[in-house]
């Protein structure tokens, strides 16, 4: 969010802290697309900025170890099909960060496909921006809601249940617009979605 | 400072930090597009008629040049057109005798801006884009001449054809400094609601003549 | 100095011109029917090239190395096409460039002229950049626009929207009313097809009657000293060939090494554009040809604050933009808006990085925000440019100017950037704050909804409604969760949508 609106240098530290915690980390699964861009994107070149090799090293020693939760399942542990149960229709969101950062594709169809129960139905002009992006949804009030006026109607139009995607912000933008005009269309993060197995709360949601 | 002065002394400024020699860099730029192709003649010839139809252009086939002045006034009597403009020094043999010619001898605009037909050849041309490019002077004649009339009739041999712009261009470059059109298909616009238009102010008919 | 962008200095900052803009149903209609059918026109182009990748990477290749030796490539160019009979100006900004066509015009102008000076153009942004219509008229010559969109947008006095195909924000029946009006055509219909003709008729005799000509270039290459326009209507053809003096202005950034190097971007550009293999035509020459064409031949060199640009290596590679206006066509945020929201004839994401750039304004300093970072632009771009990233560092340009202002310190933005850093760096601050925040929603918690956040955040609540935060957090469950193994297949943690 800082880097991004242009609040370069307090993104320093931001780095850092992220370094911090999880430069011990096996691991590193993150379920946001775009905070993995951030990272793979940017944090090189802020760690170059700031003219710190150690700070630099260390990012360069991290970043191959942290995954997107869809990469982590489907390139890392090679599963496509996890067991859940999700018995409803749900239309995918590509987010912009998944699809044109991380290059994300087939990964989340792939494991959608494989849930039990789910009809996965393709969301029309899908590669189009939610209008969220960040702050811009609130410095650019007017342009952000007529973008996600589009997405809505797409949404609407695929007559899904459920509308899910690798990215959390993108799905309360989408969620606040739908729930705004009364929708009962749920937004549903892919993780709950594929943690959600027969006879319990998420399963028969 | 003159303003030549100052603008170079501003880019020598902004770029203190200089890579290698301009030549060398210019040569070790990576190109790994498709810059020839192995496409056999019967392939590009196809590929270079579809495009040119897909973009409005009549295509007449002809076995050898006796038939040419045949093709030619077959399209024009297609298109009601009697009389044909042609370069200072165009093969007579190419020309049909039925029809009035008049040869472009430094005509004014207005006396070309009444021909409604102009003959010419062409230097080379491209299959993938359906282009036709033109080396202005001799038989492919001057600019003009192929701008105001509104049927434009044109002469490509088969062995002219290259399938992908590099080789032609490439055909082209040792005369580069002569004015050069490329052509690919009729004048058109989609400047109203995208709506594609044929024929603006250039020619509004194209009629490649293809030879073998 | 007189850099200028257009009017772009007495343009409204962004989101007051797209509110503005969003109001227009019809605008909004024409541009979105226009930039989709473009954008799949494009789309259908480029999936039939498989080197479609390389080329791309060639042509910035080929920009980025010709910007690092910009002017050794100038020289050469000058050097070139002056040998071949053609005169090159420098112009370091808009008014010095405006005063050489001016000179040039009145020079070659009959002393005893009576007649208004007339002279026809060919599309040229970069003459609408630095305004040169309103300088002619100034001095009393009649510029004509010769492009079939820009001749919509002069009759109609309006401004380009679109860098391509400046009229899109017209439809069929606007264009009938504006021709009507100025083409004497009480009678004229609204189809293309004689809207079209229209403008052949009233342009025709214009073309033939002309001794000067105005161009821009799309190419200006150094090995050769030639120039290379590329247009689809003929009417470059026209001012190119027919005039008695050519006057073309020319972009310092618009060089490139050799006549070679036409092979990429002739086969990037028209995909790119207009979706077409390529556009009806593309005229070449270099300096004057006896007996064909224009026998006065003059360049004016532009500067105009592109130098600027070439000293920082991610804003040197705005430079790079051939003007085909693929990440205007693919932008979610133009297609809303059309490009009069921008303030600038730059408009869409490369006018957001390039305006800006060029003329420093308080307007220009609203267009780095005008974008969600979605980076539909960066993958069309034929020559790489990565907007998202640029866009990304001028923000940077604009906050660091504002922290250096009492009022940019104190702003609401700043303090809530710089707390949220704070917060974000501390665990125990992160956990106190989302407790603080549960307690600070209730205010404005109704039927367990956040609809309507005072100051920034009402910016969403005034159209999007907001979960509150949970009373259970993930950092919650995940310290209390069962320390089960997880493996595929097995019944995994619970949990589950909510």
């Amino acid at each position: 969010m800082h880097y991004n609106t242009g609040y370069h240098g307090e993104a320093v530290p931001l780095v850092r802290r992220f370094v911090e915690l999880f430069r011990d980390a096996e691991t590193v699964c993150v379920p946001s697309a775009s905070c993995v861009a951030m990272m793979r994107e940017h944090y090189e070149l802020i760690a170059r900025n700031e003219d710190d090799p150690r700070l630099l090293a260390e990012v360069q020693a991290l970043l191959p170890r942290v995954f997107e939760f869809s990469e982590l399942l489907t390139k890392k542990l090679k599963v496509t099909d996890v067991g859940a149960h999700f018995p409803h229709s749900v239309t995918y969101h590509p987010s912009c960060h998944s699809l044109r950062m991380l290059n994300i594709r087939e990964e989340p169809l792939t494991l959608l496909r494989a849930v039990d129960g789910l009809n996965l139905i393709e969301l029309p002009n899908r590669e189009q921006c939610c209008g969220f992006g960040g702050t811009f949804a609130v410095k650019n009030m007017d342009v952000s809601t007529a973008m996600l006026a589009e997405k809505k109607a797409c949404v609407i139009e695929t007559k899904a249940d459920v509308v899910t995607s690798l990215d959390n912000s993108c799905l309360m933008n989408i969620w606040g617009g739908l729930h705004r005009d009364g929708s009962s269309v749920r937004t549903v993060h892919i993780a709950e979605i594929l943690n959600s197995v027969k006879g319990l709360a998420g399963g028969n949601a | 400072m003159t303003a030549r002065e100052e603008i170079l002394a501003r880019i020598q400024g902004a770029l203190h930090v200089r890579a290698s020699d301009p030549a060398n860099g210019h040569g070790k730029i990576e190109r790994t597009y498709t810059r020839t192709t192995s496409m056999n003649e019967h392939e590009t010839i196809e590929l270079f008629i579809d495009r040119l139809v897909d973009y409005d252009t009549e295509v007449i086939q002809v076995a050898s040049d006796s038939e040419i002045a045949g093709a030619v006034a077959q399209s024009m009597t297609k298109a009601q057109e009697t009389a044909l403009l042609a370069p200072a020094g165009f093969p007579q043999e190419w020309l049909p005798t039925s029809i009035a010619i008049t040869l472009d001898e430094n005509l004014s605009h207005v006396t070309l801006d009444a021909e409604k037909t102009v003959i010419t050849t062409c230097e080379a041309a491209v299959a993938s884009t359906g282009t036709i490019f033109l080396v202005h002077g001799g038989t492919q004649g001057r600019r003009v001449i192929t701008l105001l009339p509104d049927h434009h009739i044109c002469i490509v041999r088969r062995s002219q054809v290259y399938s992908v712009l590099p080789e032609a261009l490439a055909a082209v470059t040792a005369n580069a400094t002569k004015p050069i059109t490329t052509i690919s298909g009729p004048s058109a616009t989609s400047d109203i609601e995208m709506v594609r238009i044929r024929g603006v102010h250039g020619p509004r008919s194209l009629t490649v003549i293809l030879v073998s | 100095m007189s850099i200028r962008v257009g009017k772009a200095a007495k343009a409204p900052a962004f989101p007051i011109a797209a509110h503005k803009a969003l109001e227009n149903n019809q605008l909004r209609a024409n541009v979105r029917r226009a930039t989709t059918t473009i954008r799949n026109k494009r789309a259908l182009r480029v999936e039939e090239m498989p080197d479609w990748e390389s080329l791309r990477s060639a042509g910035a290749a080929i920009k980025q190395h010709t910007l690092a030796h910009l002017d050794h490539y100038l020289e050469e160019f000058v050097r070139n096409c002056e040998r071949a009979g053609g005169k090159v100006h420098w112009a370091r900004d808009a008014d010095e460039a405006n005063s050489i066509a001016i000179n040039l015009i009145r020079t070659y102008t009959p002393k005893d002229s009576t007649a208004p000076v007339e002279v026809i153009k060919v599309k040229t942004m970069t003459s609408d950049e630095i305004q040169m219509n309103h300088a002619l008229e100034r001095e009393g010559i009649v510029p004509i626009e010769t492009d079939l969109a820009d001749m919509i947008v002069q009759l109609g006095k309006d401004e380009p929207s679109h860098i391509v195909v400046p009229a899109l924000h017209k439809n069929r029946t606007e264009i009938r009313d504006i021709f009507r009006a100025s083409m004497a055509q009480p009678e004229l219909t609204d189809q293309p097809e004689d809207l079209t003709a229209a403008a052949r008729k009233y342009l025709r005799e214009r073309f033939l009657r002309t001794k000067i000509a105005v161009s821009g270039a799309n190419f200006a290459i150094a090995d050769t000293g030639s120039v290379c326009v590329v247009e689809s209507e003929g009417n470059g053809r026209m001012c190119l060939t027919l005039p008695e003096v050519l006057i073309t202005l020319v972009g310092i950034e618009k060089v490139i090494p050799s006549f070679g190097d036409l092979e990429v971007f002739l086969q990037t550009l028209p995909r790119s554009a207009t979706g077409e293999r390529m556009n009806p035509y593309n005229s070449l020459w270099t300096g004057v040809t006896p007996g064909d064409g224009p026998q006065h031949f003059h360049v004016i060199l532009l500067d105009n604050g592109r130098t600027k640009l070439l000293e920082d290596e991610m804003e040197r590679e705005t430079l790079q933009c051939i003007r085909c206006a693929a990440c205007l066509n693919a932008c979610p945020v133009y297609r809303e808006t059309g490009g009069h929201a921008y303030g600038s004839i730059y408009s869409g994401p490369i006018g957001a990085i390039l305006s800006p750039q060029l003329q420093s304004l308080e307007h220009s300093r609203s267009l780095p925000y005008a974008s969600t970072l979605c980076g539909a632009c960066y993958e069309v771009c034929p020559v790489k440019i990565n907007i998202p990233e640029v866009l990304i560092h001028l923000r940077g340009r604009v906050v660091r100017e504002d922290q250096k202002t009492l009022k940019g310190k104190l702003g609401v933005e700043n303090i809530a950037m710089q707390a949220a850093a704070t917060i974000f760096r501390s665990e125990r601050r992160y956990e106190a704050s989302q407790r603080l925040a549960r307690i600070g929603q209730l205010a404005f918690e109704r039927k367990g909804l956040l609809t309507n956040l005072p100051g920034m955040a009402g910016g969403w609540t005034a159209t999007r409604d907001l979960k509150p935060i949970p009373s259970h957090s993930f950092r919650d469950w995940w310290k209390s969760r069962n320390n089960t193994t997880w493996s595929p297949k097995s019944n995994m943690s619970q949990g589950g949508a909510n």
